[in-house]
């Protein structure tokens, strides 16, 4: 690297190289700003993989254009969600993890050798799961429930991927003691990285999970065990499958709160809320394995309770917490910027043009609004019946997963591209628009898939006119309207996504380099964070905006759980 | 800011904002209430999942509904024995790849114990468009007692991957007056 990469004296670092960020003044660690682009390339790839794979599905259960064929759908429908779910999600969160211990620590990375052969593994693993998945005889869905089998090396895939991304979590832990020992900050870590610690902890629960599963499943697979019981796998599996997005939550709440300082120098209300906030995360969120049973034989209705509420809702309080000081913050901090002119002159005035700061606050509204509402309806126990495994649930996740974090992921990218990669943002004019663009599809695809799911549409479905079937039947044609503006919002969401794909491509091959020291940039980083001075202490602060919203939030929130119970209260009745 | 450390080093002695009190103390009761509700629903509601299940081999599940469909089969539907029970009797349901087997026919406001298995891979039962969705595992009988409350023709779907066919898996159940 070249001028300001000047190593820094009197550092207790044995081996690293560091450069001084000449716009945070942060200590980058040469070895970490590599494994940090490498897992952010390695995501964005498996981005469009998987994003194209999901237009494809869109279009096919667009009835007008029904565009694949059945066998190539339901492939199609396994590598998006393995891509997707899985591989971009979690590389970026391995990028993530790096980012918040090396650099916001200015620590050196622990062992990046290591580091190396985690991403390596999990590259081999996700390209192996890939290559099973496009051979054909692996369509068994990202869940692959037995007793359906997939060939050996779809689980082998994943099992490696998971033991890669487990060593980067390790690296994580390992810097985390490294930066303390060697004393690399003052205090404790920041919030940021106090939640990228609760998504390494939710982690390891969760890869251990996968693969106490997959293992045995592996060995079925090639012959070695005479099967797998498909409850136990069910109940383990998602033990993995829902705490990996509990991992995405905590890893897109700490992205949140990364965004909102860096942009207009957002600060907690305060740490001791959020942390303990997070800390509700890491006692309760792995409950979550029960809301994929719940239509289920075999377990209790006590079981269900405890396990689907995540213990009394206390998980789902860490994110109502979260839901009102994030943009809590951001209030305080705009009113410090000067904003402070009736209730929402601090929302209308924040910096709406920069990618960052629109895809967090979309992200941040829209897990709560669509994902977060969704979800706690379709986990109460009985309610899940009227919609457990119908087009809901997608409609759900994609709530969460790409409103929510991916959404957070693309805003932050945002950020990596100056600061870890030292390129300006090629088209800022263009960027400016891609999340609303992405946002807005991905909203459509949620709240129309969740339309078509109370009106019965199953997920995973090739036909839904049932065309093919001995004995048919119709669905309401409200059903078709909602698949065909699925499909609109996915083109919609795809020209978003590409547009994202596009712009972080070109800014790494081809955007102005930064890291001379007088290097200009035209990509607007934050908005005066400098002029952020203390805003009022306990009792003085006044967020008349935040409680607006967050009174929305909670309004619709009990109206919508309460028209569902109606709904179930009219069903057939069943005990 | 959230990306540096705390700047007050003992900021767990920090006072917390009223505000944020307010908030935790509604979102902790609203939890509170949910969480009680799903229980008092088992004791208000009619629309609660039973969770009596028994372990069984697929072949004796399919010799039972075989079995079953035999004793009261009344006539046929696309090649599908329809089959009418009496009131308040064991029904059995079979999924398999990739149908709903047998067709049946009940009465409105009476009630039966729905047997629910599957001979081969995971299904999900869809009952349309009443719109109730129960997994079915293989090697699990789950036995719920259901009462239809409307008349009609209703269609039950797939709605767990199951395969090449999971698309042309379906079942019917008529309910009469």
């Amino acid at each position: 690297m070249t001028a300001i990469d000047i190593p820094v004296e009197g550092i207790p670092a044995r081996t690293a190289t560091f450069r001084t960020c000449r716009f945070t003044g942060l200590k980058v660690d040469i070895a970490a700003q590599r494994l940090i682009m490498v897992n952010a390339v390695a995501a964005v790839v498996f981005l469009a993989v998987g994003g194209v794979m999901g237009l494809l599905i869109a279009l096919t259960r667009w009835p007008a254009v029904h565009l694949l064929p059945s066998e190539w759908f339901y492939l199609v429908l396994t590598g998006h969600g393995a891509n997707v779910l899985l591989y971009w999600i979690i590389f970026f969160e391995v990028a993530l993890l790096y980012f918040a211990s090396a650099v916001l620590l200015n620590s050196r990375l622990a062992t990046p050798r290591l580091a190396w052969a985690g991403f390596w593994l999990m590259l081999a693993g996700a390209v192996m799961t890939n290559v099973a998945v496009l051979q054909g005889d692996s369509s068994v869905m990202f869940t692959s429930y037995p007793p359906m089998l997939a060939a050996p090396h779809f689980y082998l895939g994943l099992i490696l991927f998971a033991v890669g991304a487990l060593i980067g979590v390790a690296v994580f832990f390992g810097t985390l003691v490294i930066a303390r020992e060697e004393r690399t900050y003052e205090g404790s870590i920041p919030l940021v990285t106090f939640g990228a610690l609760t998504a390494a902890i939710i982690a390891v629960f969760t890869l251990a999970s996968g693969a106490i599963i997959l293992i045995p499943t592996f060995l079925w697979s090639v012959g070695l065990i005479p099967g797998v019981d498909p409850l136990m796998y069910k109940v383990i599996w998602w033990g993995m499958g829902h705490s990996s997005q509990q991992m995405n939550v905590s890893a897109h709440v700490a992205v949140w709160y990364a965004i909102a300082a860096l942009t207009i120098g957002a600060k907690p209300l305060s740490e001791k809320v959020s942390r303990s906030a997070f800390l509700l995360y890491i006692l309760f969120l792995q409950l979550a394995s029960a809301h994929h049973i719940l239509a289920d034989p075999g377990m209790s209705a006590t079981w269900k309770i405890v396990n689907t509420s995540y213990m009394m809702y206390l998980a789902v309080l860490g994110s109502l917490i979260h839901g009102l000081t994030v943009p809590g913050a951001i209030e305080a901090a705009q009113r410090r910027n000067g904003y402070t002119k009736g209730v929402f002159e601090w929302l209308r005035k924040a910096p709406w043009g920069n990618p960052a700061f629109s895809g967090m606050f979309m992200s941040l509204v829209m897990f709560g609004f669509i994902g977060g509402i969704s979800g706690v309806v379709l986990g109460t126990e009985q309610l899940n019946l009227l919609m457990h495994n119908t087009l809901y649930v997608p409609g759900h996740f994609h709530g969460t997963v790409v409103t929510g974090t991916t959404l957070a992921f693309m805003a932050m990218t945002y950020y990596v591209l100056p600061l870890v990669f030292q390129r300006d943002i090629i088209w800022p004019r263009l960027a400016k628009w891609q999340p609303y663009l992405f946002g807005g599809g991905a909203a459509g695809l949620a709240l129309f898939m969740m339309g078509a799911g109370t009106l019965g549409v199953p997920r995973r479905h090739w036909d839904i006119t049932f065309a093919d079937a001995n004995l048919q039947f119709e669905l309401p044609s409200g059903a078709f309207l909602m698949m065909g503006l699925n499909g609109v919002s996915a083109l919609l969401a795809t020209i978003g996504g590409g547009l994202f794909v596009v712009i972080a491509v070109a800014t790494i091959l081809w955007g102005k380099r930064l890291d001379k020291s007088n290097a200009p940039l035209a990509f607007p980083l934050h908005k005066r964070a400098e002029a952020v001075a203390q805003y009022g202490g306990h009792a003085t602060v006044k967020l008349p905006g935040t409680v607006v919203l967050v009174s929305i939030f909670f309004v619709s929130f009990v109206l919508y759980y309460f028209v569902n119970w109606k709904y179930l209260s009219e069903l057939w009745l069943f005990r | 800011m959230a990306i540096t450390p705390p700047e007050n080093r003992l900021w767990w002695n920090e006072p917390i904002e009223r505000i944020e009190i307010a908030w935790i103390v509604v979102a902790f009761l609203w939890g509170l209430f949910m969480f009680f509700f799903m229980i008092a629903w088992h004791f208000i509601g009619n629309q609660n999942l039973s969770t009596e299940t028994y372990k069984i081999t697929p072949a004796v599940f399919e010799e039972k509904v075989v079995e079953f469909a035999d004793k009261y089969t009344v006539g046929e539907e696309a090649g599908v024995p329809l089959v009418r029970p009496p009131a308040g009797e064991d029904v059995y349901l079979l999924a398999r790849l990739w149908e709903w087997w047998p067709v049946l026919e009940l009465k409105k406001g009476q009630s039966y114990r729905f047997h629910l298995s599957s001979a081969d891979w995971q299904h999900g039962f869809s009952l349309q468009p009443v719109n109730i969705n129960v997994s079915v595992h293989p090697g699990y009988e789950q036995i719920v007692t259901i009462t239809p409350t409307e008349a009609g023709e209703f269609g039950i779907a797939c709605n767990e991957y199951c395969g090449i066919g999971h698309h042309m898996m379906t079942g019917r159940i008529r309910v009469v007056e």
